[in-house]
């Protein structure tokens, strides 16, 4: 499988990481290689055989419904480039 | 699509060159009730200092794992039996990927393509139709932070105290046919919940909303291309977006053009939807299985034991006071549109007349409410008094009009019915010698009108009305009635 290379510029997008248009055809042939070594899995026949969702045969853990976390707000924000009463500051975001 | 809303054919909306009929599913988000988040253990608290019920998984540090909170998958299941849905032994969480600010780490955790309750149906009454509702399925997911955009010129400022708190996002059928079936919807499923106590469905705190889905056809034309609005909060914007968007669409229509299929923002002080292009190009979430956590596998029994430990449901409880109680079906609905509401009157109607009991708390106490603007929980009649004064009535100690003045005390006074009436001598006068006196001066008082009732029987209601009044109302009015006409020869 191959991708194009406004593929590769939307992939970029979706994931907000910047590229130069020079970055597009390398990029491009990556993951072309990339795609296509996974694709090989396709030559198994898998027909009958039940996805399997984990190695070992662990049951997925739960939690109490009880308060054991939180009230740090100064803690949360700590690494917040700005902040501002305990609020994360960001550039503005409106509809 | 039910076999009811195919046949549907009112309710239709008229267009330029002929009618149109609207088409809604609804996507209600709805939170769930707990303590702690779905997968951190910080507080879901409403209307916390900013930030404060915020643990590292919330805020999406490093390294931090999700653990899921057991009593948010337990109210998802109750939920779905609410809603007589299945429930899915398997389900899974999934990633649905975007970027915005309030959602810090990247992607929701949701559930996609194996949700934890499949198929189910809502019984709703519109204008004394019943229809049933189709669900598609119910999900958990996590609810994102908060943006507040009006505090600075040039920023945002985020509060996570959201973020992480369970949802449950409900999914209709594209079932409902007017502005009206949706909200009717809506305000049935926030009763299930309420009753459930699955949610609290506050819609003023965000804690119940939905998304709109809206379309228009030709009758029994195929489905048009729709418009999702979003996050409408409240059931009276949800009537005016549905009305307003469907008019837009056929306008569109009639005018040769196409719906474009998009997601779109209601605004109530503009009564217009407009289009949230930002929203389109975001449209692809790339679901992929959360990595971080296992299937939910719940078994059978347990699935079970949550059904037992249902309380009686709304539509249950209107059957039996339609039923047992000898209500009619609007008084019914109306009773038991909050739980509370229901409560306080089985208490009132416990051992006595339903109807009468029913007539009561409808008009007289809801009534009162209303005008003073006050909920059940702050009525200054307990159902004991209510009660009281049903009884009095009963008895035939108190007629029907002397019963509104006891209620009027009682209300700014308090105290005991029975011995209010007792202490200000309210009780009702069964006493015919003295009532046959009193109409017997009313008569004198009236030759002339005596005269003309003779002639015509059904005049002699003036004087029964007459007689009650001299009482002061506390004449037996059938005593009244039956001397009246007994001294008129009628």
């Amino acid at each position: 499988m191959t991708v194009d290379d406004d593929t590769v510029r939307r992939i970029a997008h979706l994931a907000r990481i910047k590229i130069e248009d020079s970055d597009v055809a390398g990029l491009r042939s990556e993951l072309s290689g990339i795609l296509d070594w996974v694709e090989q899995l396709n030559e198994v026949d898998t027909d009958g055989v039940e996805p399997m969702t984990r190695v070992a045969a662990h049951k997925l853990k739960k939690r109490k419904d009880v308060v054991t976390d939180g009230e740090m707000a100064d803690v949360v924000v700590k690494n917040a480039p700005f902040s501002e009463d305990n609020y994360y500051v960001v550039p503005k975001v409106i509809e | 699509m039910g076999k009811a809303a195919k046949e549907k054919t009112n309710n239709l909306m008229r267009g330029a060159d002929g009618d149109w009929e609207v088409i809604v599913g609804l996507e209600v988000h709805a939170q769930v009730a707990s303590k702690s988040k779905l997968f951190s253990g910080s507080s879901t608290g409403f209307g916390a200092e900013p930030n404060s019920h915020v643990s590292l998984v919330d805020a999406a540090m490093p390294g931090m794992l999700p653990v899921i909170n057991e009593e948010c998958v337990a109210q998802a299941i109750r939920t779905g039996h609410g809603l007589n849905a299945k429930i899915n032994p398997y389900s899974v969480f999934d990633r649905k990927n975007y970027f915005y600010p309030d959602l810090p780490q990247g992607y929701q955790i949701s559930q996609f393509k194996q949700p934890i309750v499949g198929e189910g149906t809502v019984t709703i009454d519109v204008d004394g139709e019943t229809r049933e509702i189709g669900v598609e399925r119910l999900h958990l997911e996590q609810d994102a932070g908060k943006s507040i955009h009006d505090q600075h010129p040039d920023y945002s400022y985020v509060d996570l105290n959201r973020s992480g708190v369970a949802l449950m996002e409900i999914v209709s059928k594209p079932d409902l046919r007017s502005s009206k079936e949706a909200q009717v919807y809506v305000a049935k499923m926030r009763t299930i919940l309420r009753y459930l106590g699955t949610s609290d469905g506050d819609m003023d705190k965000g804690n119940l909303r939905a998304d709109v889905n809206v379309s228009v056809r030709k009758p029994g034309a195929e489905l048009g291309t729709r418009c999702e609005i979003k996050n409408v909060n409240s059931i009276r914007f949800i009537g005016q977006a549905i009305d307003v968007e469907a008019r837009r669409q056929i306008g569109i229509l009639e005018d040769g053009g196409q719906i474009t299929q998009e997601t779109r923002l209601f605004d109530p002080a503009k009564g217009e939807t407009r289009s949230m292009r930002s929203k389109e190009e975001a449209h692809d979430y790339r679901y992929f299985p959360d990595p971080d956590l296992l299937p939910l596998e719940i078994s059978e029994d347990y699935i079970a034991s949550l059904k037992q430990g249902l309380p009686e449901l709304p539509d249950e409880k209107q059957a039996r006071f339609v039923n047992e109680l000898g209500l009619s079906a609007y008084d019914a609905s109306v009773l038991i549109a909050e739980r509370e509401n229901a409560n306080y009157f089985e208490a009132v109607a416990k051992g006595r007349d339903g109807k009468t009991a029913a007539n009561w708390v409808i008009n007289e106490l809801f009534g009162r409410l209303n005008k003073e603007g006050l909920d059940i929980s702050a009525s200054p009649v307990s159902a004991d008094q209510l009660g009281g004064i049903v009884d009095l009535i009963s008895e035939g100690t108190i007629s029907g009009k002397i019963a509104k003045d006891l209620f009027e005390i009682v209300w700014t006074e308090g105290g005991d019915p029975a011995e209010i009436v007792e202490a200000r001598g309210m009780k009702q006068v069964t006493d015919t010698g003295a009532i046959e006196k009193t109409v017997e001066d009313v008569l004198a008082a009236n030759p002339e009108k005596a005269e003309q009732a003779r002639a015509k029987p059904n005049l002699a209601g003036w004087f029964v009305g007459q007689v009650m009044k001299a009482s002061g109302g506390k004449a037996n009015p059938k005593v009244v009635n039956d001397i009246v006409k007994k001294k008129l020869g009628v």
